[in-house]
């Protein structure tokens, strides 16, 4: 399918059409804010204080200092509210679409299946996180006295739309498998939980983990890189591995839903 | 004619957890992902091996590493998740028939976890027998007193958290929110448990702290106790049991409470 614009115009108005119907459902339930507010407020005061137990007596971790790391653990937390305000809502519902034959429905509409999976909706409960780690991003890569200019904002900016994408495509080609495995959401409970390694820099681990967490689960890619580019201490390679690897895993993840959908043999069958 | 009460219990006991292990068996896969969802302490054993910040708590990196596969182990046995059972029977009506049975429902959800665990022990073995390939000279024989005093304290810990998590559970009565209060428990279970880090690497104040809760009990006495660590075994049985004692009561008044609201609803 050539992307032209007037497909383009029509994908943007049908996200901004899911979205706007689904915070219109989701502001029917208020009090989840404040729960979510205590929840992500919780978990980053703990992780702070967990990360602080590595820091004092003149310690870094695996070479970065405490401010440093504190950017990771901002990354990591944007990343962590991103996957619970897009990632978990659309992706969770993939899994109950194909134990209950509904998925039929979504194949049938007019529109890209896999757009339509991934973006359905959107939970406004994952935006404090967001902005609780870009916070944390800024205000600990001021403290670590780092200066980025116009390009290395840009460079940033382009490494943090990678780990997004790559988050998506792992977490995406993971609930499609459900076509063969039906109740796979376990399996996502597995990959949150690996992926928690990515609240430390992955110099932080011994090296064997350090090469799992870079080229069988790129944990390295979803934070140490992005906050190296802010940093000012990341490198042009890295970079381009970045970008490569989230092109990569895009396509994969288009590839294997095709692929899945082959198997796809609806429920009453 | 009626069975002694003892020889009827037993009975049922023995039904009760035969036909639940049948039934988690069905979901071996399953419980296999949720065994490894528990990577989190061998996680943080890698980033606590490479930080000098064990060793100036007192603890050599053999200690560090045995701590936290022990933390690990104890947190495979002591998983519960009972809320989320509960609000799906809730919700689908399946209370109602549970209820006409002459066994109380809670009897039947404790069952069900300890087959889960059952199911469980397998897989935790694979685990432990894959850390023991990659780092080699880590697993160690406890002796057996301490084997079977970590045994019991997990007992206790199971209990504990079964119990704590019912308590949060009987809110399903009355409120929706019911599961996010139980979330929101989890955030401290998490930092003050020792699962993350063990409680002596913890700052004076936040130590004093977190033994003032019933989180470390959970997890930093029972694993220290597994890894053949000094532990005050008087305090952490008596900190589980003196919580139990306090949350046993609670839990049942709780639970006849809500039994008479659901009837009072008809749902």
């Amino acid at each position: 399918m050539a992307i032209t614009l007037s497909t383009f115009r029509r994908y943007r108005r049908t996200l901004a059409r899911f979205w706007a119907t689904s915070l219109t459902a989701e502001l029917e339930y208020q009090a989840n804010f404040l729960i979510e507010l205590l929840s992500v407020g919780g978990n980053l005061a703990g992780s702070v204080f967990l990360l602080s137990l590595f820091f004092g007596h003149g310690r870094s971790l695996g070479g970065w200092s405490w401010e440093q790391a504190l950017v990771v653990l901002g990354v990591y937390t944007l990343l962590d509210g991103l996957t619970s305000t897009v990632l978990q809502p659309n992706l969770s519902t993939i899994v109950t679409h194909v134990r209950t034959g509904t998925l039929d429905f979504v194949l049938l509409k007019p529109i890209d299946s896999q757009f339509w999976l991934s973006a359905r909706t959107f939970s406004p409960w994952g935006l404090p996180g967001v902005a609780m780690g870009l916070a944390l991003m800024v205000v600990a890569a001021v403290r670590a006295g780092a200066t980025p200019g116009p390009l290395a904002l840009l460079q940033v900016a382009v490494l943090l739309i990678a780990s997004a994408l790559i988050l998506y495509s792992l977490w995406f080609v993971l609930a499609a498998t459900s076509i063969w495995f039906v109740k796979v959401w376990n399996a996502t409970e597995v990959l949150r939980s690996a992926l928690v390694a990515g609240r430390y820099p992955v110099a932080a681990y011994p090296a064997g983990l350090r090469t799992f967490f870079t080229l069988v689960l790129p944990v390295a890619f979803l934070t140490t890189v992005p906050a190296e580019a802010i940093l000012g201490t990341g490198s042009s390679r890295w970079l381009l591995a970045s970008v490569a690897v989230a092109l990569v895993s895009l396509a994969f993840s288009r590839w294997f839903w095709g692929f899945a959908l082959r198997f796809y043999t609806s429920a009453s069958s | 004619m009626r069975r002694a009460p003892l020889v009827h219990g037993l009975r049922v006991a023995r039904a009760l957890f035969t036909s639940q292990y049948a039934l988690m068996l069905e979901y071996r896969a399953e419980i296999a992902l949720w065994a490894l969802s528990g990577v989190l302490p061998l996680i943080m054993l890698g980033v606590w091996s490479g930080s000098g910040a064990g060793a100036d708590a007192g603890l050599s990196p053999l200690q560090l590493s045995r701590y936290f596969l022990a933390a690990f182990v104890v947190r495979q046995f002591t998983i519960i998740w009972v809320i989320h059972v509960f609000e799906e029977d809730n919700l689908q009506g399946r209370l109602s028939p549970y209820l006409l049975q002459p066994l109380p429902p809670l009897w039947r959800y404790l069952a069900a976890h300890l087959a889960e665990q059952a199911t469980r022990l397998p897989f935790v073995v694979v685990i432990l027998a894959f850390v023991a390939l990659v780092l080699p000279g880590t697993l160690w024989w406890p002796s057996p007193s301490s084997f079977l005093l970590a045994v019991l304290a997990t007992h206790l810990v199971f209990l504990l958290r079964f119990l704590i998590q019912s308590l949060i559970t009987m809110l399903c009565f009355w409120s929706e929110r019911a599961a996010a209060l139980e979330r929101l428990q989890m955030i401290p279970y998490l930092f003050l448990s020792g699962l993350v880090a063990p409680l002596e690497t913890f700052p004076e104040g936040m130590r004093a702290f977190a033994f003032a809760t019933p989180f470390p009990w959970m997890i930093w006495f029972p694993a220290r106790l597994l890894s053949g660590g000094e532990v005050d075994l008087a305090a952490g049985f008596g900190a589980l049991a003196a919580w139990i004692v306090l949350l046993l009561p609670l839990t049942l008044l709780l639970w006849k409470a809500g039994i008479r609201r659901y009837s009072a609803m008809g749902a």
